[in-house]
């Protein structure tokens, strides 16, 4: 028993070090095939590929741009609609909830989670457009003067867009922040009580002690808006043209890959299809890398500031 | 003694099994490519796998640009696709590649405007317009000119058009590039084009849903989605000058009065073609074959299919909005078909 030991602890060791080596390489593969098919429009577009505004399939110009930015500007607005919910019920179920009442909300929650991505779609396009339309008719003129509420009231379009991905992240955002909260020390409460701390006192200081795990159930949420493509097309109005009006309709770079990807026949065209793919793949990984360096970074700044924190939520 | 035993019950096994093998043996071919004839091609593969039981056609619906790519990677035995293949991508395939007519479709530009029962007339250059975002309203001169009579209200137009790359979209492009030169232009041909104007829906069936939702939009769908949604879709003016309503008929028209100048390789554009009664914005879809396949039982097979569909089975059309082939350019199709080696 003894001698096999070591052993079995160095398989164990080397056979979980394997799986680290194979997900690092599957990632790294994927990056490698995108770039590799992509080149006929790498060599063409260059760094322009990221610049430039034309789509067109017909004189073979591609230009990422409003992909991008409609990616950029539909998840960001879907997670500054979708966190504040998705926190007001993480707080609710795990502080404040009556016992009887918990499971279900968090049954009903991660069922949210579970509903196909193209019943969003449908849902959006018969519940939710008709209503934005209806939201939109009725904006005021002197609204409408303003580029964020400019345009034709469509309902399809980026508000649409925003909000069947806030929809549809809640339950992610939810979930974790729910399990981050659960993880504070009951002494952390306890301390804040202790403190004469009120109960919203002392859930500000369970929020604040938990802020990385947040921050990085946010940035979950962010990941998924950027990927989602069959509810997003469905409702989004599927036009390339960059717009800061919310009325526009616009484009994400999942769903155009989905859309033309089928029909593109000639080799430009499926490269820069590909390229998209691979610029969608790069901004994931900066966002990720990013959300990491946050989540880092308020952990050291927390080490230093950690000790005068909480008499400062007592005072 | 008892391993030899199983061994020779296993050589007999075998032995049977490759003799009754040629008696059994099924045909399969595969196939892939347009969504737009999907219906009526999964008909026919199935009716005619009733009368010949051992040949069975399968056949994937990823579209035209994928049915193209496939026959030329040789990993399907015959593509489909509702837009010509181009000179270039005939000479990069490593064989001669035929184009063969099946059945014929039509366009329609539907439109939803509150309040106006009437049908909307429309020409080609008041259609190119409207696409290309210069006629915004729908009380604009050039359409209340041809439909006098007509209250049209002063709202705007949405333009909706199709997201995916489509079939559906060449043919009503390569119709616009015909009647418009800004349209040839500025916008052009493809599966996929750069829009002036307007919000996509995907699929024929997402911009049916788009122009019944949508007060004051138009859109342009295959003619059995416009009936099936009951969206109102208008008359077209044709090259003579006439006013068509998309049918059976006109479509059928339409393919007749291109058969009398037909290509010898059948690509050809039947959009905007003279004659009476023709509704100009139709197309034939295209099966793909190599003219001299690596596999000549699947050829022979395929051979035999394919003047049945273009013969027989062009019954099935009217049922499923597809208008039959006219009677001329079967014949010239069958002709063609002999050119393909099956021995």
């Amino acid at each position: 028993m003894p001698r096999s030991k070591p052993r079995s602890e160095l398989a164990f060791r080397l056979g979980t070090g394997a799986f680290g080596v194979i997900l690092v390489g599957i990632v790294a593969a994927i990056g490698i095939v995108l770039a590799r098919q992509s080149m006929p429009s790498i060599q063409k577009f260059g760094l322009n590929f990221w610049q430039t505004e034309t789509w067109d399939p017909v004189v073979g110009e591609f230009g990422a741009l409003p992909f991008i930015w409609g990616t950029l500007y539909s998840s960001a607005l879907a997670l500054l609609i979708a966190t504040p919910i998705a926190l007001g019920i993480a707080v609710f179920i795990s502080e404040l909830c009556p016992t009887a009442l918990r499971q279900p909300l968090v049954f009903l929650t991660e069922l949210l989670a579970a509903i196909p991505s193209i019943v969003y779609g449908l849902w959006g396009i018969f519940v939710l457009v008709p209503a934005v339309r209806a939201l939109e008719s009725a904006t005021p003129e002197w609204l409408r003067r303003w580029p964020l509420f400019s345009g034709p009231p469509l309902g399809l379009g980026m508000l649409a867009a925003a909000l069947v991905l806030a929809v549809m992240v809640v339950p992610f955002i939810s979930s974790v922040s729910r399990e981050v909260l659960k993880s504070v020390p009951v002494a952390q409460r306890e301390g804040a009580y202790a403190l004469g701390a009120t109960r919203f006192e002392a859930i500000r200081a369970a929020l604040f002690y938990a802020r990385t795990g947040i921050v990085g159930a946010i940035m979950l949420g962010f990941g998924r808006a950027l990927g989602e493509t069959m509810a997003v097309t469905m409702v989004i109005g599927n036009n390339p043209r960059i717009s800061t009006s919310l009325f526009a309709p616009q484009y994400t770079m999942a769903a155009v890959i989905a859309n033309e990807f089928t029909e593109a026949a000639d080799e430009l065209y499926l490269a820069a299809l590909v390229e998209i793919g691979l610029v969608l793949f790069v901004i994931t990984l900066i966002v990720n890398s990013l959300s990491r360096l946050l989540i880092w970074s308020m952990n050291r700044t927390a080490r230093a500031v950690v000790t005068p924190e909480p008499v400062k939520v007592a005072a | 003694m008892a391993s030899s035993a199983s061994r020779f019950a296993l050589a007999i096994a075998c032995a049977a099994a490759i003799v009754a093998a040629p008696a059994a043996q099924k045909i399969q071919i595969n196939g892939a490519g347009a969504t737009f004839p999907y219906p009526i091609y999964s008909k026919w593969f199935s009716e005619y796998n009733k009368l010949h039981a051992d040949i069975q056609i399968n056949y994937q619906s990823i579209g035209s640009g994928g049915g193209i790519r496939q026959i030329q990677a040789q990993t399907v035995f015959f593509g489909a696709t509702d837009g010509p293949m181009t000179p270039e991508q005939l000479l990069a395939s490593p064989g001669r590649i035929l184009h063969f007519p099946m059945v014929l479709g039509a366009v329609v530009p539907v439109y939803n405007i509150p309040n106006v029962r009437a049908e909307l007339k429309f020409t080609g250059a008041v259609l190119a317009d409207i696409f290309l975002g210069k006629i915004t309203m729908w009380n604009d001169p050039a359409i209340a000119k041809l439909n006098a009579g007509v209250t049209l209200p002063g709202t705007a137009i949405t333009v909706a058009h199709r997201a995916d790359g489509s079939g559906t979209t060449y043919i009503w492009a390569d119709y616009l590039s015909k009647v418009s030169p800004e349209w040839k232009s500025r916008v052009g041909i493809n599966t996929s084009v750069n829009w002036p104007t307007g919000v996509g829906g995907r699929g024929n069936e997402g911009v049916a849903g788009l122009v019944s939702q949508t007060p004051g939009s138009i859109g342009y769908v295959e003619l059995i989605y416009a009936l099936q949604n009951k969206i109102s879709y208008g008359p077209v003016q044709n090259m003579d000058g006439e006013f068509a309503k998309a049918s059976v008929e006109s479509v059928t028209a339409a393919a007749a009065s291109a058969a009398s100048h037909m290509p010898a390789d059948f690509r050809v554009s039947i959009t905007n073609a003279p004659g009476k009664g023709v509704y100009p914005i139709s197309s034939f879809t295209w099966l793909l074959l190599y003219e001299n396949p690596k596999n000549k039982t699947q050829s022979k097979a395929m051979v035999d299919f394919v003047k049945w569909a273009l013969t027989d089975g062009q019954k099935y059309c009217a049922e499923l909005g597809y208008a039959p082939l006219p009677e001329a350019v079967v014949k010239l199709e069958l002709a063609a078909l002999a050119k393909i080696k099956t021995s």
